[in-house]
């Protein structure tokens, strides 16, 4: 079964190398002109640098993203020991645990950290 | 050995191919959604358009632009194709293939893993506006995610397994009993494939073309068939999860071409509201109630368990 995901890997990677090499090769050339090479800014030269600035909504959101990702990969144990553990502890633990999740959900909405704002 | 390399060597040829084919079906949907015929000229009603599409853009000149990080760039559309393509193995079918052990948590770590080259293409292509595409697609991507596996854990604690064979029902009428569980996975799904009305990532009104803006030819081909591929993906997976479609039986064709057209429909139809609203439903409203289905239905399959021992 991983010799099935390598096969497939190295296939589409070949595929891909194909795809991308053959562009090139069988592509017009290239003229390169100020305009052509210059970043995309509605036909104005580009004003500033090309990135960003720091912007903390985006990184707000990852932050939150984390936090319920790590809660995700500690459910996933939970969710398949059931015939295997004893019934009354599997029961009050995942229940503590969603509430516990649940109750950061509100608790996040009500200080204002998942509304979209600066 | 032969047969696996020759299995995984067919398995994506077709779905390649059957993306070329859904490209050309969105945009006949569209267009006869939209009062006038899609492109019907090349081929017999236009069946030869994906074709004449790929090879336009493979000749195209292809750009580099200067200031643009070159490995990161040209890594990136190719990493996305890759992911999106290793999905497909997953699938467990008759005619065999992979039995990949765990297969939802696989799903899971390669939905995930599909964020880092939109923001690796945003990053790296040094415009604002690539930049700004790429962050909007990443945050709209990963909150999503969150609801996505929250409600996959619902389906999992039920079998009590991460296997895909258990999980898939036999009958239609398993969507009675997980009917909001289908909907709010469908709308997950959506937004996780960057579709309207959650398009922001290129929302053509308002950033020319997210992401791919600094992308010429071969780049956009491998960003473009790794959406469509996810697209495909997505509607093949609700359809046996919760459409009950059996392994090859003619069901699971039909079944998931509803779904493509759905999401084609759903493209056509609705309109692109605004990002905070975006954010609201996946955190204030879909995670909430993800959460409480998952309450819910540990409490089922505890009932279950309890009846059944």
């Amino acid at each position: 079964s991983v010799v099935f995901l390598l096969g497939s890997g190295v296939f589409i990677m070949l595929i891909i190398g194909v795809m991308l090499s053959i562009s090139p090769l069988l592509g017009s050339k290239q003229i390169s002109e100020y305009d052509k090479n210059s970043p995309f800014e509605c036909g104005f030269d580009p004003m500033g640098i090309g990135h960003l600035n720091f912007s903390v909504r985006f990184f707000l959101i990852a932050v939150i993203f984390l936090i319920f990702d790590v809660e995700i990969a500690l459910l996933l144990p939970l969710m398949v020991i059931l015939s295997s553990s004893n019934m009354m502890i599997w029961g009050v633990l995942n229940l503590i645990f969603l509430l516990v999740l649940s109750f950061g959900v509100f608790y996040e909405w009500w200080e204002g950290a998942l509304d979209w704002k600066i | 050995m032969f047969m696996i390399v020759l299995k995984s060597i067919l398995l994506m040829m077709f779905i390649l191919i059957s993306v070329a084919f859904v490209t050309l079906l969105e945009r006949k949907i569209l267009g006869y959604m939209q009062k006038r015929k899609g492109p019907n000229k090349l081929g017999f009603k236009g069946i030869l358009q994906p074709f004449s599409d790929a090879v336009k853009l493979l000749v195209k000149e292809s750009l580099l632009l200067n200031l643009v990080n070159l490995m990161i760039y040209l890594l990136s559309p190719v990493v996305i194709l890759l992911i999106s393509l290793f999905l497909w193995v997953t699938y467990p079918s008759f005619l065999g293939g992979l039995e990949v052990s765990l297969p939802i948590i696989f799903i899971l770590c390669c939905l995930s893993a599909g964020v880092y080259p939109i923001l690796g293409s945003g990053w790296s292509s040094n415009s604002k506006y690539s930049m700004l595409g790429s962050l909007r697609a990443v945050a709209q991507t990963i909150s999503y995610e969150v609801s996505l596996a929250i409600l996959l854990l619902s389906l999992v604690v039920v079998n009590s397994s991460f296997s895909l064979k258990k999980l898939f029902s036999d009958s239609m009428l398993i969507i009675l009993i997980l009917f909001p569980i289908a909907i709010l996975w469908l709308i997950s799904a959506l937004a996780e494939t960057n579709r309207t009305p959650f398009d922001f990532a290129e929302g053509e009104s308002e950033l020319v073309s997210g992401f791919n803006t600094e992308y010429s030819a071969s780049g956009f081909v491998l960003f473009f068939l790794a959406e469509y591929s996810s697209i495909l993906f997505m509607s093949l997976f609700f359809s046996v999860l919760f459409l009950g479609s059996v392994d090859l039986f003619l069901n699971l064709s039909f079944l998931t071409s509803m779904l493509v057209i759905l999401f084609i429909w759903v493209r056509g139809t609705l309109p692109r509201l605004r990002y905070d609203k975006l954010m609201e439903l996946a955190w204030k409203i879909m995670l909430p109630l993800s959460l409480m289905y998952l309450l819910l239905f540990t409490g089922v399959s505890l009932m279950i368990y309890i009846f059944s021992v």
